[in-house]
Parts: structure tokens; C-alpha cells; sequence
């Protein structure tokens, strides 16, 4: 990868890639495959799932990179396709079935990440509280999780989630309003 | 009239609270949140027991990935846009060679002077049913891709 082409802008790289050019999208992957990997993380709570979805994402997008327009924001169109197939991921019923036998760890406590020496009771609290909260997010219905997702982990603002979603700034109030309602219910005894 | 109001003050309330957790109210904004705490004590409770659900939240983030798999990344995407492509012309070809095979195996039927005529009669029907359904079950699949590439998602 060329250092030219790595410092091109979005609008150059998507042109190219419009065109054929593999390498120039080898660069848009290399720029935005840990957002795509982290919120699709966030929506299906696997790893392997979460990368085999991030990366069908990406070869969609090429194939459909025809009707990509490269005056808009690469990674909202990307993200259009990310969140289609997490939500049609989920609801496959052989995948949720497997998800409930297979269902391991995709958050982690802040605090314990760069801990040195760890208290072992602090770290089971923290432990329980990490897999009460992991269930209760997996319980939420996809649209409170996905704004969820998108507000507490990826950090995003309201306005940013509105335009990613083309949803009103209102109604993504009203989602996150609802789902940590929702949590609140899940780990009453916990707060 | 008085229950529509109700449900958007309710609402109003609702955004309102979010936003403050959020630090994205503007100083009207709390102004209004504030007043209608001190009007409704339930409501402040209700922002201290969601104000912990955020703190919680933000106590966690998504678990990191390892750097091996940023390594391979784009090498994976890769191998799936080629064998995409691969898929594509291995089925394009198939369909070739099978409606050759198939047209060159109709034609011996038909020329053969001894075959009964119901055989032939059958072979054709097969043969003519079995492109209606391909073109028919193409038809719907070129349609549902350009209308609705993601038919389960609601937008």
C-alpha cells in the first residue's frame, strides 16, 4: 500500500475503488474496519460473528460500490450494510439458539483493563456485574440496542446517530430513554 | 385532548432526562428539566436510578480485539470479494454448459426416428418446465435484489 494512496482523501479513495482499483479499497477497509468490527461487536455480541459480519460488510460494499456516491460519508453507507446483516444475523433462530449455548464475554470492565494487582472479590463483583449487564443488553429489542451501542460505546453524539440512522435526534432520545429503562428493570437489585 | 398532552409532556419529560445524562441539553433545556423535577419528585428519582445505569454502562466498553486480527483483516475481505467474483463466473459457465449439454441431449431425442412420441412428448415438458421455473425463480431474485437487497430490515 502506497504511502499516497493510504493519505488520500475519502472522496479520491472511493472514486478509485469505483473504478476497480483494489488497492484504493484495501485503504477505506484499513480506515474504518474497527468501527465496523466494534459496532457490529456491539449489536451481536460475538467476536467471530462480529468479524465474519464486518467483513461480509466490507466485500458487499464493493460489489455494490456503483451506487456508492463519493460525496457522502463512506462509513455511513457502510454502516447501512452492517446493521442489516447483524439484524437479519439475529434473527436467524438457529443463530439465537446457538448465541444462548455459546454466549461468552464481549464487554469488559473498564477498571480491570491495565489493573495490576486485583482484589478477588473486587474482581467477581465486577465480573457479575459485567455478565448481568452483558444479558440485559442482549435482551433489549435491536433498535434500543443499536442506539445503545452507538451512544455508550462508540461514543457517538445524538446528532451523529440521527444522521447515521436517518432517524429525528427526538426519536433517538426516546430509543435510549427506553433502553436504559429496560436495563434499569434487568439490574434493579444491582443498582 | 388532556390524555395527548399528558403522553407528550410525558415524552417531553422522557427526552429531557436522557439528554441531561447525556450532558446534551442546552441551558433552556435544563432550565425546563429543572422545573419539572421540583414539580415532580418521581421524576428525579428517576433520573438518579438511570443516572446509574449510565454509570454502570460506562464502567464497561467492547472487549479488544487482538492486533492479529487487524493484521488479516483486509487480506480476509479480500479472499471474499475474489471468491465472490469466482462464485460468478463458475455459476455463469454452469448454466452454460448445462443449457448446451441439455439442448444437444433434446435434439438427439427429437431427431431419433424410433423414440415413441409420448417419450419425446415428456422430455419436452420436462425440458420447457424446467426453464419456466429457472427463469421465473431468476425473475424474483433480480427483483427482490433491486427493490429490497435486505428484505428481513426494516430501515
Amino acid at each position: 500500500m502506497t504511502t499516497a494512496l493510504a493519505e488520500a482523501s475519502e472522496r479520491d479513495l472511493v472514486v478509485r475503488a469505483q473504478r476497480g482499483d483494489r488497492r484504493a479499497f484495501g485503504v477505506l477497509v484499513t480506515r474504518y474496519m474497527r468501527r465496523a468490527y466494534y459496532v457490529a461487536l456491539g449489536l451481536v455480541g460475538s467476536h467471530d460473528d462480529a468479524l465474519d459480519l464486518s467483513q461480509e460488510a466490507f466485500a458487499r460494499a464493493f460489489r455494490a460500490r456503483a451506487s456508492l456516491d463519493p460525496d457522502r460519508p463512506f462509513y455511513a453507507w457502510l454502516y447501512q450494510i452492517v446493521r442489516r446483516l447483524c439484524f437479519n444475523h439475529l434473527r436467524d433462530r438457529k443463530v439465537r439458539a446457538r448465541r444462548l449455548q455459546e454466549a461468552g464475554p464481549w464487554l469488559v470492565s473498564q477498571a480491570a483493563v491495565g489493573a495490576k494487582a486485583s482484589d478477588p472479590g473486587l474482581s467477581a463483583e465486577r465480573s457479575e456485574l459485567r455478565g448481568r449487564l452483558q444479558s440485559a443488553i442482549e435482551a433489549l429489542p435491536e433498535r434500543e440496542r443499536e442506539v445503545l451501542v452507538l451512544k455508550e460505546f462508540e461514543g457517538l453524539r445524538y446528532r451523529e446517530i440521527a444522521e447515521l440512522l436517518g432517524i429525528p435526534i427526538g426519536t433517538v432520545m426516546s430509543r435510549l430513554y427506553a433502553a436504559r429503562r429496560d436495563l434499569a428493570r434487568s439490574l434493579e437489585d444491582l443498582l | 385532548m388532556s390524555a395527548r398532552n399528558d403522553a407528550r409532556a410525558e415524552e417531553r419529560a422522557r427526552r429531557l432526562i436522557t439528554g441531561a445524562l447525556d450532558g446534551e441539553l442546552s441551558p433552556a433545556e435544563r432550565g425546563e428539566l429543572e422545573s419539572m423535577l421540583d414539580r415532580h419528585p418521581a421524576l428525579r428519582e428517576e433520573l438518579q436510578r438511570l443516572r446509574r445505569v449510565k454509570e454502570v454502562t460506562e464502567s464497561m466498553a467492547l472487549r479488544p480485539a487482538s492486533e492479529e486480527v487487524w493484521r488479516d483483516y483486509w487480506a480476509s475481505v479480500y479472499s471474499r470479494i475474489e471468491r465472490g467474483i469466482g462464485w460468478v463466473l463458475l455459476s455463469l459457465g454452469a448454466i452454460v454448459l448445462v443449457s448446451y449439454g441439455v439442448w444437444m441431449a433434446v435434439s438427439d431425442v427429437i431427431a431419433d426416428t424410433e423414440m415413441p412420441w409420448y417419450i419425446k412428448a415428456g422430455l419436452l415438458a420436462v425440458t420447457v418446465g424446467g426453464v419456466i421455473l429457472l427463469v421465473s425463480v431468476l425473475r424474483e431474485k433480480v427483483f427482490v435484489w433491486r427493490r429490497q437487497r435486505y428484505k428481513d430490515v426494516d430501515l
